[in-house]
């Protein structure tokens, strides 16, 4: 399947760069949907690697890159199901997420997210499993799930540790801050800070630019440089689990479902 | 270095020009979110123009029950 348009996101195979769009409103949160949807892109790509250099994953919506998980829908759900269905639900979800950001990180071929707005949480975490990070230069970078007492789930610990310097990992996660552009630059987060509403384009250049180079050695240096933390990304789900049972949570989930605010996880 | 009075005109000139709002309509000690008409998500956009004008990292969590721009003045004051 070259082309896809879903609920969530869409995508199309062109000129050997596959463009992945998230389209959902209010800012692409990863719910039930759009894991549907990102699991059935996985399931296309054995398909359409032999033709693909390069995958850029970018946003529709103005409002941003990935505001995370669906935590209304999750909250929502989580409330409907006994406590052991709850754990067991959330379990299934992370795993088969998991599975999906696993693909994306291990792709046969050069992954680029183009960012703006706030990625928060697991947008983040999309984010980060992409090779290479271009980001406007109003985005800004966060983990806000301390707040609500939970760790990052969709792999972002991991990667961040196989990624970034330890100050900046911890600073990111214990404090819930976020950072803008040119700080996550300085700290190795993002290759390209580009203009406002240039993401893309810049994104769509450097692809062409990965394009010019033999597939296989690019593939080498790849795997080489960007090694799957696979028994630390499996650790991350059993701590979100064991976090996930605690009543503090369901009571941040309560706050943030319940408040009007645009970022009721941030200050 | 730029003194209170000096950061926080700028900090209305910017804030006029990019909500496009009249720089005389902006007080000091007017609440921001109210008079620019703006949410947390559109103040974070708020404080990384900052940022980027003053040329500072100012951590979010310190702007934490901030509304009126002589304090946020006196916040971007302490980190130039």
């Amino acid at each position: 399947m070259k082309s896809f348009r879903g609920e969530a996101l869409s995508w199309e195979l062109s000129g050997g760069v596959i463009e992945l769009v998230l389209d959902r409103a209010p800012c692409n949160e990863i719910g039930s949907v759009a894991l549907v949807e990102l699991e059935k892109f996985i399931g296309a790509l054995a398909s359409l690697q032999r033709e693909t250099h390069a995958l850029i994953i970018s946003s529709a919506r103005s409002e941003g890159f990935c505001a995370g998980a669906d935590l209304r829908e999750l909250y929502r759900r989580s409330n409907e199901l006994s406590a052991a269905a709850r754990i067991a639900g959330v379990r299934e979800f992370l795993e088969r997420i998991h599975k999906v950001m696993n693909a994306i990180d291990a792709a046969p071929f050069v992954t680029i997210a183009a960012v703006l707005g706030v990625p928060c949480g697991g947008g983040f975490e999309l984010a980060l499993v992409c090779d290479l990070i271009v980001a406007d230069k109003m985005a800004r970078f966060c983990f806000p799930e301390l707040r609500l007492g939970l760790i990052p789930g969709f792999g972002g610990i991991p990667r961040l540790k196989r990624d970034l310097g330890n100050a900046v990992v911890r600073d990111l996660l214990l404090t819930g801050r976020s950072i803008n552009a040119s700080k996550a630059q300085a700290a190795g987060l993002v290759s390209q800070v580009v203009a406002e509403g240039d993401a893309l384009r810049a994104a769509r250049s450097t692809a062409a630019q990965i394009a010019k180079f033999d597939r296989e050695t690019t593939l080498a240096a790849k795997r080489f440089i960007k090694p799957i933390p696979r028994e630390e990304l499996l650790r991350e789900i059993e701590i979100f689990c064991e976090l996930f049972t605690r009543p503090a949570v369901n009571e941040g989930l309560r706050k943030f479902v319940e408040s009007t605010d645009a970022l009721p996880y941030l200050p | 270095m730029s003194t209170l009075d000096q950061t926080t005109e700028q900090i209305l000139t910017l804030a006029a020009a990019h909500f496009k709002v009249p720089r005389a309509a902006l007080q000091p000690d007017d609440d921001f979110f109210r008079k620019l008409g703006i949410n947390s998500l559109q103040a974070l956009d708020l404080l990384t123009r900052l940022e980027q004008h003053f040329r500072i990292e100012l951590p979010d969590y310190e702007l934490q029950g901030v509304s009126d721009f002589r304090t946020l003045a006196e916040r971007i004051q302490s980190r130039l």
